[in-house]
């Protein structure tokens, strides 16, 4: 019965536009090693660094059969040690600003990070608040930066594209 | 000249053996309605992954870095026995099925040992785990071995697989078909694969094979990675091999060789989209409930073992 | 080495404290036990006796009389083979008992003294000698296993240690009465000639009290309950001895009575041996899982090995009874190949434990760790020893377990189908012991050596000196030996079972293989085509590797741990809890007792102050079978005091009632 309901589905996965310059911003451009490393195989650790767990949702999108980020060659880890790029969200707290830099270290070179939504750039609506360190940028060097509160998947998903150089061409 | 075959043999196991895990898992993409990624996919990850640094946690001593290449080795050499193109292979006399487990158990020890080294929770928890895990499975391949060397006559792989071609009728005997499932329950059991352990997991408390491996990185982990997936190929070709022989090469011409290349591709597909569909279909077992499944294989085990005696 | 031994005696008593009195004692036992080795390897070799025999020195029984042929030269090189790293081993280790703890000049006089006792056992050539040296081991043992009389624990280990010994010994009188009781001499030579001739049920008399007083000497369930307490409380280097050696005598007695001079008997022989074997083994591995005491752990293992020996002993007495010769060979090959192996890396196992309990004086798990990096060594060699006991090829338990797995599987051959049945029980709880040693080994290597030392001792923990070091080396390397040459031993091994109790000469080809002709089970292995090809693929991935220049750096790091700032040995995992699921999975046998004390501030019962978690497993043979025998033993005990009034005349008065009693049945008959 379910076999006959996934037949009956059929593939649902959306194919991804490019229209992304209004959202991604790209701070540091990928060399064109990285991109031979990383650009068919990426393994993404997700670190919440005090985030309203709004970004996460959409995040949690990516891996699902409408956005499905697999197919790019994209899977999440568990470890950073098995991680290439970080993808980080929230303003980063006064508590997770440690954690944030072992998360980095703790990922073998080469490596990218990729920090999602507004309150990963600038804050958000928390900035100014006595619980937050900074921007994403503050803590860690940061390789594109995904605008939004939150950000839809799709642009999340060109963010990461964007940042080993892998985002498809404008139609 | 059989010795070149061999070794070419082993290369071909060692090549194909990310290209059946994609192929898993594109699968259950599939059945996910998603298109995932394409079944080579694995490749592009190993390649990657050597091309990575290493970080190695200070507190892990020589184990650390030395497990990994034991793991490997210990699984390659097992490839060396197992016959996947023809039988008997000319390695046959250096080890036989009770060999390849206890080869297998021996990559298992050193992973655990590895698991316990970086001094992490998590790692404790998967070689605790992964220890149970397989020491409850033991006596099923025991018994699945005793039930394919009594039919056969030997311990032997190459032995088994030629005894099998020339009686066929054999290969339907209820001992042979329980043989089959009880072999089954544990191949899903050892690989990590549902509804034991599920392979993509990112909820640490659930793993049980991923946690020992959370510490590695870059080449350590390509090699860990690779093991694993040979593992699994090793466990679907015996599947395979052992209860269905047809298509195995008993000759060494090309022909024939072409003919069990074509033939364990087939096997293999058929495998693996039995497993992705088990797998989309069934949840994760909690891990108190995995004995009781491993139960149910062993009781099926020594059934198939009793059945194949009582009507010899 | 009546010279040699005698040697170490004497410097033992004279040199006391001294070091080079140390060494001496140490000298005294390596010369003996090699001679030991020199003599049993030579009758191995050439296969003639060695007898010699005097009978004036105890008229009464035949004198003493000595002969050593194949088997017991097999055994006397188990001894040699052990006692020397042992002996070396101690020469170092003692050093700690300089500052009076224990006696030293009785420690070393006691090690040759037993050392001599035990090699005699296996020279025995009649009732009387076998009994005599057999008390005079225990009793040495006893000496040694009290050598830190100090402390409550080791006094109690003693004193259960020498009253099952002497329960043994009963039996074993028992059965050498019974045996003696046809023939005229106790001469093994004649009891084995006159014992076709006793009745069935004597000789099952026979069988089953030998069985009882050898199995208590080597360790079945349920007669082992010494060897948990008095292993762990002797000094490292006796414990080597007594585990890897002592409890093989009894396997020696066991074979010497019932293959040789009774000449193999019914199936349920083999069969009660190949059960008590399975059980042993399970329950041992079952113990061993939960302790957290390294040595209580090494001993329970030991009862687990003996029961692998007697697996492959029992299907040897039951294939060699249905004739089935050759498959009779290999299980009593594979009990015998088992007994060299486990003297190897049990005395290795040991001896490490040594070492750790040297270092870092603690024998608790859950205090140590890290010691790989502080004792380099000592971990090698203990990896070495716990992957040889989990049977992991290429080293020597692999081997010897799949000798005792074929002859299992031969099992099919049995022409009484009710017994082939219970055969893929016994093989399929022999491989679930194989893979809880594998995980209790993973254990305990992985607690000890491995992470962060979790206590100041294990932090601070030096390596041990060479003496220590050297002699467990030795052992390692003979682990390797046994484990990649097979075809140099199973040979010899037929060989020392020609002859016994009828069975064939097997001599196996001296090949690569250890490869078996057998009706039913054939199977073919090669641990040295495997060891070299596992060697050479070392070498070649890592080569690869680096000819493909996929060289990447390596950086250090701190662990991970989903970014926390520090790492501390408290986050580690500890062996209760590395042991915990299979605690739970085998609840039923185990039985532990749970304790939770929750303490809740006294404000508020959301807070929580402290948690206490208390879990004791005690097996329930202590409870179950020895403690209503002790309790009612005690009772009868005080009963009996009353007699006692301590009046004379009272006395005077029993002396009477019993002569007159003794004149009227003395009158009647």
């Amino acid at each position: 019965m379910l076999l006959s309901k996934i037949i009956r589905t059929g593939l649902v996965t959306e194919p991804l536009n490019s229209d992304s310059a209004r959202f991604i911003e790209v701070v540091r451009g990928t060399g064109t090693e990285i991109r031979r490393h990383l650009g068919r195989a990426l393994a993404i650790r997700e670190v919440d660094a005090g985030s309203c767990n709004g970004c996460e949702i959409e995040i949690s999108g990516l891996t699902g059969p409408v956005y499905d980020s697999e197919r790019f060659g994209i899977h999440f880890v568990a470890s950073p040690r098995h991680a290439d790029m970080l993808l980080v969200t929230g303003p980063v707290t006064r508590n997770m600003e440690v954690p944030l830099l072992k998360t980095y270290e703790a990922t073998p070179a080469p490596k990218l990070v990729v920090a999602v939504g507004d309150c990963a750039k600038h804050c958000g609506v928390f900035k100014g608040s006595y619980a937050v360190v900074g921007s994403v940028a503050d803590v860690i060097p940061v390789d594109v930066f995904v605008t939004g509160c939150p950000p839809e998947p799709a642009e999340i998903l060109q963010g990461i594209l964007a940042a080993v150089g892998r985002l498809p061409q404008k139609q | 000249m059989k010795y070149v075959l061999e070794v070419a043999q082993t290369v071909f196991a060692l090549a194909l053996a990310p290209l059946v895990v994609g192929f898993v898992r594109w699968l259950k993409a599939r059945l996910q309605n998603r298109r995932g990624a394409p079944p080579w996919q694995p490749y592009f990850e190993l390649v990657k992954l050597f091309g990575k640094e290493m970080v190695v946690s200070k507190e892990a001593s020589w184990l650390f870095r030395c497990a990994p290449y034991i793991v490997f080795v210990s699984t390659l050499a097992v490839t060396f026995l197992v016959p996947f193109l023809f039988a008997p292979l000319p390695f046959d006399g250096v080890g036989d099925l009770l060999a390849v487990v206890y080869l297998l158990l021996l990559g298992t020890f050193f992973l655990a040992l590895a698991g316990l080294d970086p001094g992490t929770a998590f790692g404790g928890m998967g070689s605790s785990r992964e220890m149970t895990v397989a020491a409850i499975a033991e006596p099923t391949i025991a018994l699945a071995i005793f039930s394919l060397a009594l039919g056969a006559g030997s311990t032997n792989l190459g032995r088994i697989v030629t005894q099998t071609l020339g009686n066929p009728a054999a290969a339907i005997s209820p001992g042979h078909v329980l043989a089959f499932a009880a072999l089954f329950i544990v191949a899903l059991a050892e690989t990590g694969r549902l509804p034991v352990d599920n392979p993509a997991t990112h909820l640490e408390l659930t793993m049980i094979h991923e946690a020992m491996i959370l510490e590695y990185s870059g080449r350590y982990l390509a090699l860990i990675e690779w093991s694993a997936s040979l593992k699994f190929m090793i466990f679907l070709s015996l599947l395979a091999n052992l209860f269905v022989p047809w298509g195995v090469a008993t000759a060494f011409t090309p022909v024939a060789l072409a003919v069990a290349v074509i033939a364990l591709l087939l096997k293999l597909v058929l495998l693996g989209f039995f497993i992705a569909v088990l797998e989309t279909r069934v949840a994760k077992l909690r891990l108190f409930r995995v004995p009781e499944l491993l139960g149910v294989s062993f009781v099926l085990a020594l059934l198939a073992v009793t059945s194949s005696f009582l009507l010899r | 080495m009546f010279i040699a031994y005698g040697l170490g005696v004497f410097a033992a008593l004279v040199g006391g404290r001294k070091s080079f009195g140390r060494w001496l004692v140490a000298l005294g036992a390596v010369l003996g036990a090699g001679a030991g080795l020199a003599l049993g390897a030579t009758v191995i070799a050439t296969g003639t006796p060695f007898a010699l025999s005097i009978p004036e020195l105890l008229p009464l029984g035949g004198g003493l009389a000595l002969r050593l042929d194949a088997l017991g030269a097999f055994f006397l090189v188990v001894i040699g083979v052990v006692a020397i790293p042992a002996a070396l081993y101690g020469a170092g280790y003692t050093a700690a008992y300089e500052d009076g703890r224990a006696s030293l000049p009785l420690l070393g006089a006691m090690f040759n003294l037993f050392l001599l006792t035990m090699s005699l056992v296996t020279l025995a050539d009649n009732v009387l000698t076998f009994l005599l040296m057999w008390e005079g081991m225990s009793l040495t043992s006893y000496f040694l296993v009290i050598t830190e009389s100090g402390e409550e624990r080791v006094r109690n280990a003693g004193l259960w240690y020498i009253a099952m010994t002497h329960a043994g010994l009963v039996m074993l009188l028992a059965a050498f009465l019974l045996l003696t009781g046809g023939a005229g001499s106790g001469a093994f030579a004649d009891l084995r000639a006159s014992a076709a001739s006793l009745t069935h049920g004597a000789r099952d008399a026979v069988f089953v009290l030998a069985f009882l007083g050898f199995g208590s000497k080597a360790g079945i369930v349920p007669l082992h309950v010494w060897l948990p307490r008095a292993h762990p409380a002797a000094p490292s280097h006796v414990s080597a001895l007594m585990s890897g050696v002592m409890i093989k005598m009894g396997v020696y007695g066991l074979l010497r009575v019932a293959l040789d001079l009774l000449g193999g008997g019914p199936a349920w022989w083999g069969g009660l041996v190949l059960g008590v074997g399975v059980v042993s083994a399970l329950l041992g591995v079952l113990y061993a899982l939960m302790e957290h005491d390294l040595k209580r752990l090494l001993a329970y293992h030991s009862v687990e090995n003996i029961g692998i020996i007697l697996i492959g002993i029992g299907a040897g007495l039951m294939f060699h009874r249905y004739g089935l010769m050759s498959l009779a060979a290999l299980g009593f090959i594979g009990g015998l190949y088992h007994t060299l192996n486990h003297a190897t890396f049990k005395g290795l196992l040991f001896l490490g434990a040594g070492s750790v309990l040297h270092a870092t004086h603690t024998r608790n798990m859950e205090e140590m760790g890290g010691l790989i990096k502080r004792m380099p060594w000592t971990a090698l060699f203990f990896l070495i020893g716990a992957a040889a006991i989990s049977a992991l090829p290429p080293l020597n338990g692999f081997v010897s377990e799949w000798l005792v797995f074929q002859s299992l599987l031969g099992g099919v051959s049995i022409p009484v189908p009710e017994v082939v049945v219970l055969m893929p029980v016994a093989v399929g709880l022999l491989a679930l012991t194989s893979g809880l040693a594998a995980a209790c080994f993973v254990k305990a290597f992985g607690i000890t050596f491995l992470a962060l030392p979790r206590s100041p001792e294990a932090a601070h923990a030096h390596e041990s000196p060479f003496s220590m070091r050297f002699g467990m080396a030795l052992l390692a390397l003979a682990c390797i030996a046994l484990g990649v040459a097979p075809f140099a031993v199973v040979p010899v091994l037929g060989r020392i079972l020609a002859g016994l109790g009828g069975l064939p000469d097997t001599r196996a080809e001296f090949t690569l293989n250890v490869s078996l002709q057998t009706p039913s089970a054939f199977g073919q292995m090669s641990p040295t085509l495997m060891a070299l090809g596992l060697l050479l693929l070392l070498g070649l991935v890592p080569s690869v590797l680096w000819l493909l220049r996929l060289n990447r750096q390596r950086r250090l790091s701190d662990s991970w741990g989903c970014g926390r700032v520090g790492q501390t040995a408290r986050m580690e995992y500890t062996a209760t809890a590395f042991a915990e699921p299979l605690k739970r999975v085998f609840a039923e046998i185990y039985r532990p007792m749970k304790e939770l004390t929750v303490d809740f501030h006294p404000g508020s019962k959301y807070f929580v102050q402290s948690i206490e978690y208390r879990s004791e497993i005690t097996p329930w043979f202590d409870q179950a079978l020895y403690r209503p025998f002790l309790q009612s033993a005690t009772f009868v005990a005080q009963q009996v005091r009353r007699l006692q009034a301590g009046s004379l005349h009272l006395y005077l008065l029993y002396i009477a009632i019993v002569l007159i009693l003794l004149l009227i049945v003395a009158r009647w008959l």
